[in-house]
């Protein structure tokens, strides 16, 4: 059966340009770029290269990317730095969305005394701006935000929280995993000073990631070691990695002009999905929203369930529901949004990519309507439980806060 | 992605008997339903039974499912385990045994087999017009709030299924699954159950070696005995399903007990006392125990 991938902010499809750019550095050009041979220089040349295409696509200098070894790595480093820039600065603002590396690093961080606030999000997963303002204090080291939510696509204002953040001497970093390679972004001329991205979300391998530092920022280096990185990142360097990461920046940068092409089959599905089955709600903002992703909650149903019946017809997509992730809580972007639980736990996410084609998006709402379908002859809610199932639904929320 | 066996997989896709049992009026029979669960936790089981009152048997049992494809293969399961069997017969159902039909479940999805358990029972006890949820909110405090759960279902999860782990906990009833704080809470009553467990298996075996190894029980030691093994094994089981016992005199061997909450009026009183506690008492006091509700 082909598969039809549609996890594409799960992780991606590595680019085949990018596998024939790696192998060479598996197999005849295995030197150590440290090396004081022609051989190992060979390949810290070819780190150069690489370096300059992931600089061209975050609108960076060269000088100011750091390789790591994934995003979650970045996020920890950044968070450790930006603490250490500032040490008499106790306070940290964040959101109630992060990605885990984020939310539990800074768990972490409130047991050893720093304050955190946990920006809340509309039913539309946006933040408020007066919420930052309010609780950003000359005590904030930090502000750290994502650019886009890996869950709903939703993208936050983020050269206006720089700007807050800004006012108030506070480091502002970025984790712009789910963003780079699908919005153009410019750190030449943004109140960014560190900013995150990890390879396998943009057709490079797992592995790899890069923390972008500003230049003239205070770095901490977080892995001791070895002067790879110019001593900010100890480790010999994740080569093949870090060349693939280059070739994928490069076709990054020329594929952004064609993210069109991906909106218009992201909302060819949405429309499509939304018109063919009754009681079915976008999760997210309508139009401040990564170009590739939908979330959408089912009611009624379950998104374990729904999952397991796309696999039937090799269509791979993800969900906020409890089963799902294996925790017995639904998604926590999802309830920070403050849907109901019949939305939550039926929430579908299709992340699409540049190798998806309009035949797969169109197998999608040929196949979806009778799984949709089916599961909800099987529950015993339906449009018409309505009212019970409020009742059950308040009980429970009520016992939980 | 889950791992899960061919049979749950199979009654996913094709699950028997999915539905509704329309209640037709037809003489000699009834349907009633169960339900546990709800929409904020994600699952959700509303379990039909049609019932030959003559002779408390189920005939059909059919399902409707909000849930996981384990928990729709779990409903599937149970209703193909239940159907023929009496009242009496369902109710000893176990949660393992669902599980066991389908080849066994993931750890993490051992709580899809339990909500299954819980529906049976639920259809059984409105059938026979038993009130539980009562029973539990009052006899047991609340220990997850985030699932809603009390003491006493986590003693008997914990009993049942031979638990060790709060991991276990979480992963058959929910409970420590959500914020985290009742995680000391269960870890505590592991502990207790286990150290119970531990203390009358070590007391009762030494001093029935003394009774047995010297002369034959005074009424009083037998008395005792009886006693302690009611509260120290007995009662624990009974608490946990909302029911409870007392022991009121012991005539020779007839032992007379006074049986209380949902056993004191539920019908199948007489197997609680046979299974339970007489098969109890007759192992660690004496054979010759007979029992008795007054
Ligand atoms: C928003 C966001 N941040 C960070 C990460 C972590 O990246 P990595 O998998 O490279 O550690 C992810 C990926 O799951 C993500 O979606
Ligand atoms: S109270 Fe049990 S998990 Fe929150």
């Amino acid at each position: 059966m082909t598969v039809i991938y549609l996890d594409n902010n799960a992780t991606t499809k590595v680019d085949p340009a990018v596998i024939d750019a790696m192998l060479p550095y598996l197999s005849e050009y295995y030197g150590n770029p440290s090396s004081m041979h022609t051989f190992g220089g060979q390949v810290g040349k070819a780190i150069r290269d690489a370096r300059s295409h992931i600089a061209q696509l975050l609108g960076a200098e060269e000088s100011e990317i750091i390789f790591t070894s994934c995003g979650t790595e970045s996020n920890n480093t950044a968070i450790r730095t930006a603490l250490a820039a500032q040490p008499d600065r106790r306070h940290i603002i964040t959101t109630q969305v992060e990605h885990p590396c984020v939310l539990n690093v800074c768990k972490q961080l409130e047991k050893q005394g720093y304050t955190v606030t946990y920006l809340s999000v509309d039913w539309q997963g946006q933040i408020d701006l007066l919420e930052l303002e309010a609780a950003i204090t000359g005590n904030t080291a930090l502000v750290t935000t994502m650019y886009a939510n890996n869950e709903t696509g939703v993208v936050f204002p983020i050269e206006q929280i720089g700007a807050i953040a800004k006012a108030a001497g506070a480091t502002f970093h970025v984790d712009a995993v789910q963003v780079a390679g699908k919005l153009p972004l410019s750190m030449k001329d943004s109140t960014i000073d560190l900013l995150t991205i990890s390879g396998h979300k943009l057709h490079a391998p797992k592995g790899i990631g890069v923390l972008y530092v500003r230049r003239g920022f205070r770095f901490r280096a977080f892995l001791l070691g070895g002067h790879q990185e110019r001593g900010r990142r100890a480790g010999t360097e994740n080569v093949p990695g870090i060349i693939g990461l280059g070739k994928a920046a490069e076709i990054a940068n020329f594929e952004l002009k064609y993210m069109h092409r991906e909106t218009r089959l992201r909302d060819r599905l949405e429309q499509g999905l939304l018109s063919r089955i009754a009681d079915c709600e976008i999760n997210g903002h309508p139009t401040q929203r990564l170009p590739n992703t939908t979330n959408i909650g089912f009611k009624y149903i379950e998104g374990e369930a729904i999952l397991f019946s796309l696999n039937q017809y090799g269509i791979c997509a993800s969900s906020g529901s409890a089963c799902t992730s294996g925790s017995l809580e639904p998604s926590h972007v999802l309830r920070a949004m403050g849907l109901p639980y019949t939305i939550l736990h039926g929430s579908i996410r299709f992340s699409l990519s540049r190798f998806t084609t309009e035949a797969e998006v169109d197998r999608v709402l040929e196949v979806m309507p009778g799984i949709v379908n089916r599961l909800r002859e099987l529950s015993p809610f339906t449009s018409d439980s309505a009212g019970w199932l409020q009742e059950r639904d308040m009980t429970i929320a009520g016992a939980a806060t | 992605m889950w791992d899960y066996t061919e049979k749950v997989l199979d009654l996913f896709y094709n699950p028997k008997n999915q539905g509704a049992i329309a209640a037709d009026n037809e003489s000699g029979i009834a349907v009633v339903f169960g339900e546990v669960g709800s929409i904020a936790c994600g699952d959700a089981l509303r379990l039909h039974l049609k019932i030959e009152i003559a002779q408390d048997k189920i005939l059909d049992a059919r399902f409707q499912t909000f849930g996981c494809t384990s928990a729709i293969a779990s409903s599937s399961a149970l209703t193909e385990l239940i159907k023929g069997l009496t009242l009496d017969e369902a109710l000893k159902i176990t949660n393992r045994e669902i599980a066991d039909y389908l080849g066994g479940l993931p750890e993490a999805k051992m709580h899809c087999s339990v909500m299954g358990q819980e529906a049976l029972e639920a259809a059984i006890y409105k059938y026979r017009g038993i009130e539980v949820e009562h029973h539990e909110e009052e006899e047991g405090a609340l220990v997850c709030r985030c699932f809603g759960i009390s003491e006493p279902k986590i003693r008997r999860v914990i009993i049942e299924n031979d638990l060790t782990t709060v991991e276990q906990v979480s992963n058959y009833i929910k409970a420590g699954g959500g914020c985290g704080s009742c995680l000391a809470g269960i870890e505590d009553l592991i502990q207790a159950i286990q150290a119970e467990k531990a203390a009358t298996s070590a007391r009762v075996n030494a001093e029935l070696a003394i009774a047995q190894d010297y002369r034959p029980l005074t009424t009083l030691q037998k008395i005792n005995l009886i006693q302690q093994v009611l509260t120290e094994e007995v009662r624990p089981v009974l608490l946990a399903d909302g029911g409870d016992v007392e022991l009121y005199d012991v005539k020779d061997d007839v032992v007379q007990v006074i049986l209380k909450g949902a056993c004191g009026s539920c019908s199948s009183s007489t197997t609680t006392l046979k299974i339970a506690i007489e098969s109890r008492l007759k192992e660690r006091v004496l054979p010759s125990l007979v029992v008795e509700a007054v």
